[in-house]
């Protein structure tokens, strides 16, 4: 499962530099966006059983395989809560930011 | 060999989206536009359109799902009017902003209240600053023709802004003449398939339509400003490659018609223009100098061309069938900004007419280039004038 990858955002020095219209090359991400969460979710892997009902609902897209479970990438969760709610063995807890 | 047949000018429209070869064709009904989509879906039903014809509730989604055609990198065509046309204000932004080479059809009618049905330009030149290039033509010919130019200027890869190609309701829409309906081949020879990297494609993902942050807003506008003003000698070209082919040429942005040492000249939009040309040949028989300057594209404004055609007259009246209120006729405010720019010192008078229908006779342009020499010879002229007015002005009105 390729995640996204980041890159160093060049500042464009010509006119030119800039796509023809609001389109560019899919997966070019230049920053993480995560500021805006206030809960975030944490997964015990001990109570995990791989069942992917998270990965799924995730809207982000942003729980991925990890050993036959499942990992998530902090970097761009919005900390909606949706996989935890969904989880049938309750491993995803929510937690307020910066309490973890 | 192409074949003449006997069109009125959404028929001939028509025939010019069959030889474009559109992928998509998305519209909503309207009058005195609805015949364009009658025809179309004839021809889409008959199979001499090959295209997804798509039946939309409104003309918001028609123009919104015309963007996600062309989003694929579909060549897509939709059609409108007047109160359509504002309802899909929203969406004519975002086709352009996107940089979607959308060309779409508008029959001109009058906007409401009151309530009409009846033509004047009230509804594109109220949306002039879409982003859209605003072409207006004269007859059936030349919408037919200007169909297959506009998707060559709409494609090109430095342009890639929408079209809109105005006809007058009902005067253009609704009456027949006999139209050269170019061959298919010749089509493809002048206009070769839509290519774009600008698409979504799962071997090449793009993000398309995205946002952008205060830090690089104003540089995206001005790449989508400099696509605008790109297309200005692109017209002027496409007209030539067209003409190569065909044999039938428009020229530039503006059409002169015997404007070279004339003293007073009417500019004018439209199909009205006819008349004043009849009315300049009748009033050079009688002595005067006079010419008729056509505005073929509001956008780009062809102002260096307006410049070059009027700076040596001596009076210019200009023909608006709009009104913005509060101040003036919209195409005068253009051709005025563009003369005082270059300094030239014309009487230049505004005159409106024509409005939810209402005929402009030559009679009322016999008026309007007396009014010029009225005004050169030291009589007062009010700056804005209203062409066949049924009362008169007083105080309480
Ligand atoms: S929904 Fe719960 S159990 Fe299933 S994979 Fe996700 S965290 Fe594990
Ligand atoms: S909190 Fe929301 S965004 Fe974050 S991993 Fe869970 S579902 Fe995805």
């Amino acid at each position: 499962m390729n995640r996204p990858a980041l890159r160093k955002y060049v500042n464009p020095q010509f006119l030119s530099d800039l796509p023809e219209g609001p389109c560019y090359d899919a997966g070019h991400l230049v920053t993480v966006n995560a500021g805006w969460r206030t809960r975030k979710p944490v997964l015990d892997s001990e109570a995990c059983t791989g069942c992917y009902i998270c990965y799924m609902n995730c809207p982000e897209g942003v729980i991925f395989k990890s050993d036959d479970k499942v990992d998530i990438d902090y970097d761009f969760c919005k900390g909606c809560g949706i996989c935890a709610n969904g989880c049938p063995k309750d491993a995803i807890v929510m937690i307020r930011e910066g309490e973890a | 060999m192409g074949q003449r047949a006997f069109l009125c000018g959404n028929e001939a429209v028509a025939e010019g989206v069959r030889l474009s070869a559109p992928h998509v064709i998305a519209a909503y009904p309207i009058t005195p536009q609805t015949v364009v989509v009658e025809r179309l879906a004839e021809m889409v039903e008959d199979g001499s359109v090959k295209a997804e014809f798509m039946h939309v509730e409104s003309e918001h989604s028609a123009l919104s799902a015309s963007m996600g055609a062309s989003a694929v990198g579909a060549r897509t065509f939709s059609s409108t009017s007047s109160q359509g046309l504002v309802y899909m204000a929203e969406c004519l932004h975002y086709a352009s902003g996107g940089r979607f080479p959308i060309v779409m059809m508008n029959a001109n009618r009058s906007l409401a209240l009151p309530w009409s049905i009846y033509g004047d330009h009230r509804d594109s030149m109220s949306l002039l600053d879409c982003g859209w290039i605003q072409v207006y033509t004269e007859d059936a010919q030349e919408s037919l023709d200007m169909v297959l130019q506009a998707y060559a200027i709409a494609e090109h890869p430095e342009v890639l802004t929408p079209v809109m190609i105005n006809l007058d309701g009902f005067v253009l829409t609704h009456t027949y003449e006999l139209v050269d309906i170019p061959a298919w081949e010749q089509a493809r020879e002048f206009l070769p398939p839509y290519e774009t990297v600008n698409k979504l494609d799962f071997d090449a993902p793009k993000n398309m339509a995205f946002s952008s942050n205060p830090g690089n807003n104003l540089e995206f506008k001005l790449r989508q400003h400099r696509g605008m003003l790109r297309a200005k000698e692109l017209i002027a070209e496409t007209d030539g490659r067209f003409q190569a082919i065909f044999g039938r040429s428009y020229g530039g942005l503006t059409e002169a018609y015997r404007c070279d040492d004339a003293e007073l000249i009417v500019v004018s939009v439209g199909s009205v223009t006819g008349t004043c040309r009849t009315v300049a040949d009748e009033l050079r028989n009688e002595g005067w100098k006079v010419g008729v300057l056509k505005i073929r594209f509001m956008r780009p404004f062809p102002e260096e061309e307006i410049i070059a055609a009027l700076r040596n007259a001596k009076a210019v009246a200009v023909l608006d069938k709009d009104i913005s209120f509060g101040y003036e006729g919209t195409v005068f405010t253009n051709v005025n900004s563009a003369l005082s720019k270059a300094g030239a010192e014309i009487l230049k008078l505004n005159f409106i007419g024509g409005l939810g229908g209402r005929d402009i006779s030559k009679d009322h342009i016999r008026e309007m280039y007396r009014r010029l020499q009225d005004g050169l010879d030291g009589i007062a002229q009010e700056n804005v004038q209203y062409l066949g007015l049924g009362v008169a002005i007083d105080e309480r009105g």
